[in-house]
């Protein structure tokens, strides 16, 4: 493993057949890997590759059980964060925990173990984060910071205990391209004062980008390391898979021309004094197209997913029109009567009831659309048959791999229940079809299905509106993008003319007709 | 050390099946060291109180008349339970609906026709119904806490039947007592069976349980209310309302508890007096956990509860304890019900102090503390 590392000194950590099982699954089965001193080591995995349980171990969270962890050439058991911490292991987490209502000072307070005064605290902080290129400004509101700012306030609050070995879950997750590179620099000032970083990302081109090695996990087994500067994004790709995922194309809109889905100055007030309003949200999308909404999360993806579905009604019936009809008064029920699936972001306990069986997930979806089937006198009966049928149709359709005949739904992997959600949708005759994240959290294969499922929606004359994060996915389906910030959506351009450095700039909020007073400020 | 609850990866089946019994278990674990600390045989208390009264004939309708109300009571409850709506008052319905449905034979009380019997009848739920729209109302609203609004609307129905009956409902033949007329013939639930005092009453109540097991089990609103119970996000999604569930939830099992209150009043008592219920409308909590909120269940386990009610005055009466042991019991069954389901969900971990002082300390999952230096 040391093979291309020209460093000679001992690893600062070496992890030796480390091992987790959950009741019958081996989530991690016998990982061994070393970090050098002052290298950027990636750990690469699919999800539910074993990456969260064995940084959990590292980090105190969870206990291994079996192996060995050697810090700096000693044996250790780690059995708390705390233990990580008082070792010199420092971990910014992919969710934030947070309070919006206190400032960043008060926040890095409260996750001290002794009482510091608040002005020396913040002291320091300013100067951790000028020092390392993360201005902060100690006294401002969380609440009014973006993802990425808060993001720094994590890593300030782990870089004030001098760690040796960072941990950075999926660190560009919530950043837009030109704030990566900023926490880029970081990372590069971070390893030339010698400390090592473990950065986790399944983001192939960032970690070709900025790692000195990686480690790839499969199904909780060390599959490959390798230098992934002598790698192909294709190449660790098949590694990370094991085996090759099918490209998406979309193809020229081979639409009628006809509007399906249309938002005409579409505002909403905010539901709860952090969540987002939306403003003046225009979004006109043909038969046939594929329009995608990009944004760094938190913009108000959500809130403009329940106006769209119905979820949450507007107040203008004709803010929102879909398949020909005005439907801002109507609910979800009645929108989906006209044609129109819902696919949200979350899929345990919105697009479906986790402790529910999926044939019963399937009734949640299409009761109303499918009532005659489905339903049978006046009583509303379920018939159980026919609700089998869909559910084993959708199953086969989208290749649904589960264990039992009708498991629950917490039972399916993440990729394979929403293949399942997918299905549920794409199994009726729809002609709007609105979707939020549609493979978040998914592994490569599920998604590159999920993807081609809604080019092939798109083929056959239908509107579809995806919201989505991942620019890859972006530029890989849609005809043209439009992008989401402080709850205002740029006018859409074409996929074919758009660069990543403009999506960037438009997802900073940097808009030609840029609105510079950050939304949250407003939302006291 | 400190002791933490940790979801288990799944729960076993044969344990969620076998918890109600280890309950029961448990509980007369339990009562017999209680027996024992009174200087009672444990073995002699226990047979007056759980077998004797099940030996004769008028003791078996006793308990069929004691089950009636908690099997009609907890059948509505389990539908508002699964549907994540916290009715605890119970109790005040029942007392609501048997005032409504004593209404007529009160101030009608020469009517004698066969009218009268369904006309008390729906009266009596629709004033249970009526007086459980109230919490339903503030929940919907106003956000409050059902729990709270509903309990205390008990003792505001508790004392209006008490200011009724010593009031403008006291029977004017009565000799100052504070009760109403003796109802008619015509107001009065028929027996079951000729020469014994289980009345219709039961089979409501095997009918009401019947019926919300197959809405629960069959239909599209048994299935909103699972839905809405356990993700009110995804009923949203589903196109179910959470505000007329509330509605759905409140009116139900309001109206099975002011049955219940008529049916008491009608068939087993015969009048209305200052307190009509030993605790029905509370005890039928348990008998709703303890059934597992299954209808099915909900019936053998109204049988159990009734069971400690009858044997709470048998051993009054044959050991010479107080009958507050009952109460004891059934506060006991329903603490182990509760724990017993806890930890099919859950198991328990000790967890050393010194990690968790630092975890606790911060709000996040990963603090990172500043060491002072």
């Amino acid at each position: 493993m040391q093979a291309s590392d020209t460093r000679s000194s001992a690893p600062l950590l070496a992890l030796a057949g480390l091992t987790k099982i959950f009741g019958t699954l081996k989530a991690c089965d016998a990982i061994s890997l070393e970090i050098a001193p002052g290298e950027i080591h990636a750990l690469l995995g699919e999800n539910g590759a074993g990456k969260s349980t064995l940084v959990k171990m590292l980090f105190g969270v969870l206990a291994p059980d079996a192996g060995q962890i050697v810090w700096k050439g000693e044996p250790v058991s780690i059995n708390s964060p705390f233990a990580a911490r008082h070792l010199g292991i420092g971990m910014v987490f992919q969710h934030f925990s947070l309070f919006e209502a206190l400032t960043v000072a008060e926040n890095i307070a409260l996750s001290l173990d002794d009482s510091v005064p608040i002005g020396q605290i913040a002291e320091r902080a300013r100067a951790l984060s000028e020092g390392y290129g993360l201005p902060l400004d100690p006294y401002a509101l969380v609440a009014d910071l973006s993802v990425g700012e808060r993001q720094r306030i994590e890593i300030v609050r782990t870089l004030l205990q001098d760690p040796q070995l960072i941990i950075l879950d999926e660190p560009t997750s919530v950043l837009t391209p030109q704030e990566a590179d900023r926490l880029f620099e970081t990372l590069e000032k971070l390893r030339s004062e010698g400390r090592s970083i473990l950065y986790i990302s399944h983001r192939l081109e960032e970690v070709r980008r900025i790692c000195d090695r990686a480690t790839v996990l499969r199904h909780g087994k060390v599959v490959g390391a390798c230098d992934p500067r002598q790698e192909t994004v294709a190449s660790l790709a098949r590694m990370m898979v094991g085996g090759d995922v099918a490209d998406v194309t979309i193809g020229a809109n081979a639409g009628d021309g006809r509007v399906l889905i249309e938002t005409r100055r579409l505002s909403l007030p905010a539901r709860t004094p952090f969540a987002v309003s939306l403003k003046d949200i225009d979004l006109t999308v043909h038969s046939g197209e594929v329009v995608a909404i990009a944004g760094v999360a938190g913009n108000g993806q959500s809130e403009l997913f329940d106006a769209l579905s119905g979820e949450v009604t507007t107040s203008r019936a004709d803010a929102v029109r879909l398949a020909g009809q005005d439907v801002g008064r109507k609910g979800i029920t009645e929108r989906r009567l006209l044609g129109c699936g819902f696919v949200p972001e979350e899929r345990h306990g919105h697009g479906a009831v986790s402790q529910m069986k999926l044939s019963d997930n399937m009734v949640l979806a299409r009761h109303a659309s499918d009532a005659k089937t489905f339903l049978g006198g006046g009583l509303g009966l379920l018939k159980r048959d026919a609700v089998w049928a869909a559910t084993e149709r959708v199953i086969k359709a989208m290749d649904v791999r589960k264990s039992g005949v009708d498991p629950h739904a917490s039972a399916l992997s993440g990729g394979n229940l929403q293949k399942f959600i997918m299905g549920r949708e794409l199994d009726r005759n729809l002609s709007v079809l609105i979707v939020n994240q549609p493979t978040w959290g998914v592994d490569a294969g599920a998604a590159s299905r999920i993807r081609q499922a809604i080019v092939d929606l798109a083929k056959s004359g239908a509107a579809v509106v995806v919201i989505s994060q991942d620019l890859d996915e972006v530029f890989e389906i849609a005809h043209s993008i439009a992008v989401i910030h402080h709850g205002r959506l740029s006018a859409s351009e074409p996929a074919r003319t758009l660069t990543r450095e403009r999506i960037g700039l438009l997802m900073g909020g940097a808009a030609p007709e840029a609105d510079t007073v950050p939304e949250a400020a407003h939302a006291h | 050390m400190r002791i933490e609850l940790e979801k288990r990866p799944e729960r076993s089946k044969l344990f969620s099946i076998l918890s109600p019994f280890i309950a029961l278990g448990l509980t007369l674990i339990v009562g017999a060291v209680l027996f024992l600390a009174l200087g009672k045989n444990p073995a002699e208390a226990m047979f007056y109180f759980f077998i004797d009264p099940l030996l004769v004939g008028w003791s078996l309708h006793e308990l069929a008349i004691k089950a009636t109300p908690l099997i009609l009571i907890a059948v509505g409850l389990s539908v508002c339970f699964r549907s994540n709506n916290w009715n605890i008052g119970a109790e005040g319905q029942f007392v609501m609906g048997a005032i409504a449905g004593s209404i007529i034979p009160v101030m009608f009380h020469g009517w004698e026709s066969p009218l009268v019997l369904p006309l008390m009848m729906i009266s009596g739920a629709i004033g249970g119904a009526l007086y459980a729209t109230i919490p339903a109302l503030l929940k919907a609203r106003f956000n409050t806490n059902e729990i709270l609004t509903s309990l205390m609307l008990v003792y505001v129905a508790q004392l209006f039947l008490d200011w009724l009956v010593r009031g403008p409902w006291r029977n004017p033949e009565g000799f100052n007592f504070p009760e109403t007329r003796n109802f008619n013939a015509s107001a009065i639930l028929p027996e079951i069976l000729d020469g014994g005092r289980a009345h219709w009453g039961l089979i409501f109540a095997i009918v009401a349980a019947l019926a919300t097991w197959f809405m629960m089990r069959s239909t599209l609103k048994g299935f909103e209310i699972s839905v809405l119970g356990q993700s009110a996000r995804a009923g949203r999604f589903a196109g179910f309302s959470a505000t007329k569930m509330v509605f759905f939830a409140f009116l139900f099992s309001g109206a099975m508890a002011g049955l219940a209150g008529i049916a008491e009043v009608s068939g087993a008592i015969g009048q209305l007096r200052p307190v009509i219920s030993p605790g029905y409308g509370f005890t039928a909590i348990i008998v709703a956990f303890l059934g597992r909120l299954n209808p099915l269940g909900i019936v053998a386990a109204g049988l159990v509860l009734a069971l400690t009610y009858l044997g709470g005055e048998a051993a009054q009466i044959s050991i010479g304890v107080s009958d507050k042991v009952a109460r004891l019991f059934q506060g006991a069954l329903l603490f182990f019900v509760l724990a017993c389901d806890t930890l099919i969900h859950y198991r328990i971990r000790l967890r050393s102090t010194a990690k968790v002082a630092n975890v606790a300390a911060a709000p996040v999952q990963s603090p990172a503390p500043v060491e002072a230096r």
